[in-house]
């Protein structure tokens, strides 16, 4: 019998691919066949199994021509649908951007087309990004595909904003996906699913073509298996690009060749802020885990102090509100997306009807508070002065990184927890993301590993921050986790 | 710092999004909420330091100044532009009366 290709990594894939072991059509179709059948996470909001298997096919006649393959030839993946994908809907999970065809690739998408990667459809997300539970989406909650058990069949958060990336990896309905970043929405989803998801140094992905939420925040990112493949997906995704003015223009190292889990002569900082009050106990332990087991690969542990840490958060949810209100003030009903029109209505009035139909009630109360905190009179308290704690911030890791190679922190303050337990309360839903916040602000590469289950039997991620550009070491620190936690849990299938 | 009804009544008007009276009563728990927790950055002292508005120093590039020099951000593409508009005529957005 076959074996069952859904059960591979990027790297198998790729490797499988290139040796003539199965042909890219058949991964595509074994990844295909198990998104058709797991509807019940409502992880992907449209599906494009042909889109997959024409690329798939372009991969195996390249093979028999016998030219050379890209990094990621063969191995089929998941968009997150914030990354506009030309010919394919692309709509952020809001009303307003229902029916958009984009006529044009995001960057980040092209490059990963271009190393050989094939999309199987558009993932499921938080509402413009805005969310840790991915229940802002307005086509409904994505179901992590973790269940306590004995019983307990509530449907979990899997986190957000990159929901539907998170539950379709754990849920091998494709080897990877896309995933972006602003606060926390790679590393937080991928800690409550069970995998491993990276945020880049700020810059290193173009943000051409994804749906802006907070252009000075947004990161692109990979979300997979295991570091490796992570960092072969990174790879792909990375690199220069003049459309976007924040892009760095630095070549992309080639991040799987340096993979090494010897930590011997690094330092590893452990910050005393993040011992915050109101952590879990299993978070807690997982932490003092992941210290013994860097120190295993023979890394130095050192303490060390991030003064500003409780401010990175309100901070935070000044800045990105900013940005948002004035990112999303394009979307007017006049050249995408949805439009309301009122009997009678002037053009002030359709802004305003649309606006007020498209966006869902968190997207609402983001662009309320950024307008509030840039309007007059309030622009100094809030705005100027949320920036001035992002220099602190951002101070703070740099003094850090004089001491040490890199911090290792919690990735999320608890496990996954049960849709409807925090969605009314958006303090406590923003409160998910303070481990993840504070590197988002000082726009260093982060990323989160898997390293073990809780009392309930529901994943935990520990996460490593590196220095400006150096993924590498972020990298590596996470193999050696990975090597020495053997994550090998998986939710039972039940969808 | 905290808002009442006319406030947020007000910046719904600057955000573009029409709401009820009703949503705005019930927005203004929940703003003040949000508002009063931000409101503890006020206690950091940050004389002194500066704002920060990009995290890697990153000097704004010039393009070559030619037309069409990369086609996927050049010009001649209308078709594809309107293509999404719910309204387009004779080559033009279309949109409700703006002058009365």
């Amino acid at each position: 019998m076959m074996r069952d290709l859904t059960e591979l990594g990027i790297a198998a894939i790729r490797d499988g691919v290139a040796a003539g072991e199965f042909t890219a059509v058949e991964v595509t179709e074994a990844f295909n066949a198990n998104v058709a059948a797991a509807r019940a996470l409502n992880a992907f909001i449209v599906e494009t199994p042909e889109i997959a298997l024409d690329m798939a096919k372009a991969v195996d006649a390249d093979r028999a021509a016998g030219k050379e393959l890209g990094k990621m030839a063969g191995v089929p993946i998941g968009m997150k649908d914030l990354f506009c994908t030309e010919g394919t809907q692309t709509t952020a999970a809001s009303t307003i951007l229902s029916g958009f065809v984009p006529h044009y690739e995001s960057t980040v998408s092209a490059n990963l087309w271009k190393a050989g990667a094939a999309m199987l459809g558009k993932l499921n997300l938080d509402q413009f990004a805005m969310g840790s539970s991915n229940e802002t989406s307005a086509f409904g909650n994505v179901i992590s595909p973790w269940r306590i058990g004995g019983g307990n069949d509530a449907p979990l958060a899997p986190g957000g904003s990159s929901g539907g990336s998170s539950s379709a990896v754990s849920a091998r309905l494709c080897p990877a996906a896309t995933g972006t970043d602003t606060g926390g929405s790679i590393r937080q989803p991928a800690a409550f699913t069970g995998i491993t998801g990276v945020k880049p140094t700020y810059g290193r992905c173009s943000r051409w073509g994804v749906v802006a939420f907070a252009s000075s925040l947004d990161q692109a990112g990979p979300m997979a298996h295991d570091v490796r493949d992570c960092a072969i997906m990174l790879g792909s995704m990375a690199g220069f690009d003049p459309k976007d003015t924040t892009s760095l223009d630095l070549p992309v190292p080639d991040w799987e060749a340096a993979l090494s889990s010897d930590m011997r002569g690094k330092k590893v900082g452990i910050p005393r802020e993040y011992r915050m009050d109101g952590t879990d106990q299993d978070i807690l332990e997982s932490w003092d885990k992941g210290i013994a087991w860097l120190k295993d690969a023979g890394a130095q542990i050192i303490d060390i102090s991030l003064p500003h840490t409780q401010y990175a958060l309100p901070a935070y949810y000044i800045i990105a509100p900013a940005e948002a209100s004035s990112n999303l003030s394009r979307y007017d009903g006049v050249r995408y997306g949805m439009r309301e029109v009122p009997e009678g209505a002037n053009l002030q009035d359709m802004y305003a009807a649309t606006r007020s139909a498209g966006f869902g009630p968190e997207v609402k109360r983001r662009i309320m508070i950024g307008t509030y905190v840039l309007s007059a009179g309030f622009y100094d308290a809030y705005y100027t002065q949320a920036q001035k704690v992002r220099t602190l911030i951002s101070q703070d890791f740099e003094a850090a990184f004089q001491k040490c190679d890199v911090i290792l922190a919690p990735t999320t303050p608890t496990a996954s927890f049960s849709l409807g337990d925090k969605s009314k309360d958006p303090l406590a839903m923003y409160l998910n993301d303070v481990f993840a916040v504070p590197a988002s602000m000082a726009g260093l590469p982060a990323l989160s590993v898997p390293c073990g289950l809780n009392k309930d039997g529901l994943p935990l991620g520990l996460q490593i921050i590196g220095n400006m550009l150096d993924e590498q070491s972020v990298l590596n620190a996470g193999l050696a986790i990975e090597e020495r936690a053997g994550f090998t849990a998986r939710p039972d299938k039940w969808w | 710092m905290s808002v009442d009804k006319e406030t947020v009544t007000k910046i719904a008007s600057l955000a573009r999004i029409a709401i009820s009276d009703d949503e705005a009563g019930a927005l203004v728990p929940e703003l003040n909420n949000i508002l009063d927790w931000v409101d503890q950055l006020g206690e950091v002292d940050v004389s002194g330091v500066e704002p920060m508005s990009a995290v890697i120093p990153n000097k704004l590039r010039m393009r070559e100044d030619i037309i069409n020099a990369d086609p996927l951000t050049g010009g001649g593409v209308r078709d594809k532009i309107l293509a999404n508009a719910p309204d387009a005529e004779d080559g033009f957005f279309a949109v409700p009366k703006v002058i009365e």
